[in-house]
């Protein structure tokens, strides 16, 4: 038996900011990871992520990373998706300035 | 300095004609991203983790005060306010907009600039001494040669699609402050019977398999320089390795090949080329050197300098620590330090552009220098002018004294921007800079290079820092790895790991252990780290670091 899915998020850059973005439930992009559409099994995410390879005029580089459910909604698990949801640590710019 | 012909400012304006309408097929759906991928790169821009980044080209280390106005312009019209200088003499703006770069490309144009082969596998940004023209000692500017082989490499249609990226770095002073050996190829200026030529060094480089460049030859005359370099990367772009990305440096082909069978190709290349060069290179050479001729330096004398220099702690302090001797009388260059305490290391605000622009072209003759250790440079700085410019530096935060001491670090921009970093590099470089501040050991510490990377491509340089840090995921949590007894200088060397990594908030304490030792162990003052480390070895700081018996566990982990 195969060890049970760990859920993930779809992620990606916006095309025209560069922003960091992600999937939505209602199957749009938000810059918020909590709002996020938390994908819990391995064919749902492939799906996912074969649409968001054929959105290239909206997005850049998509791919499928680990989260956990929060209170608020999706958590990142991994240091590297932390950093994604805010923006750099030396400045205050990025998505943390908006939030 | 030199000054695009007509040839080269229409070769810059149709590239961004060329990469506008790219960006305009590329929003409107006509291109894909693997379309549109290797054009963007080809023209300096990246996607980073939260933005785009464009790569800007200072072929040389070189500006004049319109270049660096235009830059602090560009910083501020299109980005955040302000630009990075990194590693290789290139500006990166963090924070730019897809559909403005156009915009940003062709208001570089303006001046001269361009951020074309700042990325791809081709030949990069060619490198040189930031001191180059001004430093006493030097055997010869290394800006012409490094000139000629930028213009030689642009668009040269055999080199757009070498195994890998390739980097020159040309120095013309025997202190070698251009890192040459750790450069594809590395350019060391000499004369012999009063020729002057290059010992070519060939294959060094960082990055995962760091390793220093063997010398390929003793002596190129220069007129036999640019068919010898085409002949080192023709052999390269036939021999390179195209399987394996990790492999395809040319440190790779040389370790795999051995030095001497490449020598033997690439002398017999040599033989084929150099009778296609009719002469006009020598020609074209002639003409660059004439651009980069040394201004008419003035000897005014030193003004009020030495009161100055007696009556005020604060200014001598940075006399002392942040000017270099020049080669004319009545001149230093200044090195201008991009990291203040707790700063960014190489991050420069627009406001801060203009105000070192305004005293470049007021006070030093129009000319700036970008290091590689990520500072600006005057590199002609009149002594009678020198209080007046610290006056003004002050006020723009930029008079912090501490060149080549231990809050000089230099950082690649780590995981707060890079896609490929592992671990973040800035803040460590903060926390260490702040750290010893508060310490007021900084003095007392003296000559220190420390070099961060944020991943194991090495843009930190950190094998030849003196301490290096290296950023690393393991299992997914930051890691810190030091190297110790690095160095980037004549005779360079690469660091030796001390053992296993620190944990994020553990770093600082790291370092300070290192420093107490060695401050401990050291045969007074004069005695400079790197000096000690050379004289003691690692096992003393093995022990400062792990504790009691760890010297004797060499790279546990």
């Amino acid at each position: 038996m195969s060890a049970p899915y760990s859920p993930k998020v779809l992620t990606a850059n916006a095309l025209l900011e560069g922003d960091v973005v992600y999937l939505a439930p209602d199957g749009g992009w938000t810059r918020r990871h909590d709002q996020a559409l938390l994908i819990t099994d391995a064919a749902t995410a492939e799906v996912h992520l074969r649409d968001a390879a054929a959105r290239v005029h909206e997005v850049v580089g998509a791919y499928l990373a680990d989260a956990k459910p929060g209170p608020r909604g999706p958590e990142p698990l991994h240091f590297r998706e932390v950093f994604r949801t805010r923006g750099p640590s030396n400045y205050h710019h990025g998505k943390q300035e908006r939030a | 300095m030199y000054r695009y012909s007509e040839f080269d400012a229409d070769f810059v304006r149709n590239r961004v004609a060329q990469f506008r309408a790219q960006v305009e097929r590329r929003i409107d759906g006509s291109l894909t991203e693997d379309e549109f991928k290797p054009l963007r790169l080809m023209n300096g821009l990246y996607l980073q983790l939260h933005a785009y980044m464009l790569r800007v080209a200072i072929p040389y280390g070189t500006l004049n005060s319109a270049q660096l106005r235009q830059l602090a312009m560009i910083a501020e019209r299109w980005d955040r306010g302000y630009g990075h200088f990194t590693t290789r003499q290139n500006i990166q703006f963090n924070w730019p907009a897809l559909r403005d770069v156009p915009d940003m490309l062709d208001a570089l144009a303006d001046v001269g600039m361009h951020a074309i082969q700042t990325s791809g596998n081709c030949i990069r940004n060619v490198t040189a001494d930031h001191f180059a023209g001004a430093s006493a000692g030097e055997v010869a500017d290394p800006r012409p040669i490094a000139e000629l082989i930028r213009q030689w490499s642009t668009d040269h249609p055999e080199f757009q699609f070498l195994p890998r990226k390739f980097k020159v770095a040309v120095t013309g002073h025997p202190d070698d402050r251009a890192v040459t050996a750790a450069h594809d190829i590395g350019l060391r200026l000499v004369r012999r019977d009063g020729m002057l030529g290059a010992s070519v060094l060939v294959g060094g480089g960082l990055g995962r398999t760091p390793m220093i460049g063997k010398v390929l030859a003793d002596f190129v005359p220069l007129a036999d320089l640019l068919p010898y370099l085409e002949a080192v990367v023709a052999v390269y772009n036939l021999l390179g390795r195209r399987d394996n990305k990790y492999k395809a440096r040319i440190k790779i082909t040389v370790h795999e090949t051995g030095i001497d069978e490449i020598r033997t190709q690439v002398e017999a290349e040599f033989a084929a080329r150099k009778p296609l060069f009719s002469g006009v290179d020598q020609a074209l050479l002639a003409a660059i050197t004439a651009q980069f001729a040394p201004p008419d330096f003035a000897q005014e004398g030193s003004g009020d300098f030495a009161a100055a220099y007696g009556g005020d702690p604060v200014f001598r302090a940075f006399v002392d620590t942040n000017t270099a001797p020049h080669r004319s009388p009545d001149h230093v260059i200044l090195s201008i330090s991009l990291k203040a305490h707790g700063a960014t290391p190489g991050d420069c605000t627009a406001a801060q552009m203009r105000r070192v622009a305004d005293l470049a072209q007021r006070y030093a003759y129009d000319e700036i220098r970008v290091s590689h250790e990520q500072n600006l440079v005057l590199p002609h700085l009149p002594k009678r002018h020198l209080a007046a410019v610290h006056a003004s530096l002050r006020e723009a935060g930029l008079a912090t004294a501490n060149i080549g001491l231990v809050s000089d670090i230099i950082a690649c921009p780590g995981m707060d921007y890079c896609a490929l970093a592992t671990a973040r590099s800035i803040p460590v470089a903060q926390q260490i800079a702040t750290h010893f501040e508060a310490m007021k050991l900084e003095q007392d510490i003296g000559p220190l290079k420390i070099k961060i990377s944020g991943c194991i491509n090495a843009c930190g340089h950190h094998h030849v820092g003196h301490i290096g840090i290296l950023g690393l995921d393991r299992a997914g949590v930051e890691s810190y790895q030091i190297t110790l007894g690095g160095d980037g200088g004549p005779d360079a060397m690469i660091g030796e790991r001390a053992g296993p990594g620190f944990a994020y908030d553990q770093i600082v304490p790291a370092i300070t252990r290192i420093l107490t030792a060695y401050l401990a162990l050291r045969h007074g003052p004069q005695e400079t780290f790197l000096d000690a480390y050379r004289r003691v070895g690692i096992a003393p700081f093995k022990e400062a670091l792990y504790g009691d018996g760890a010297a004797g566990q060499a790279d546990a982990a």
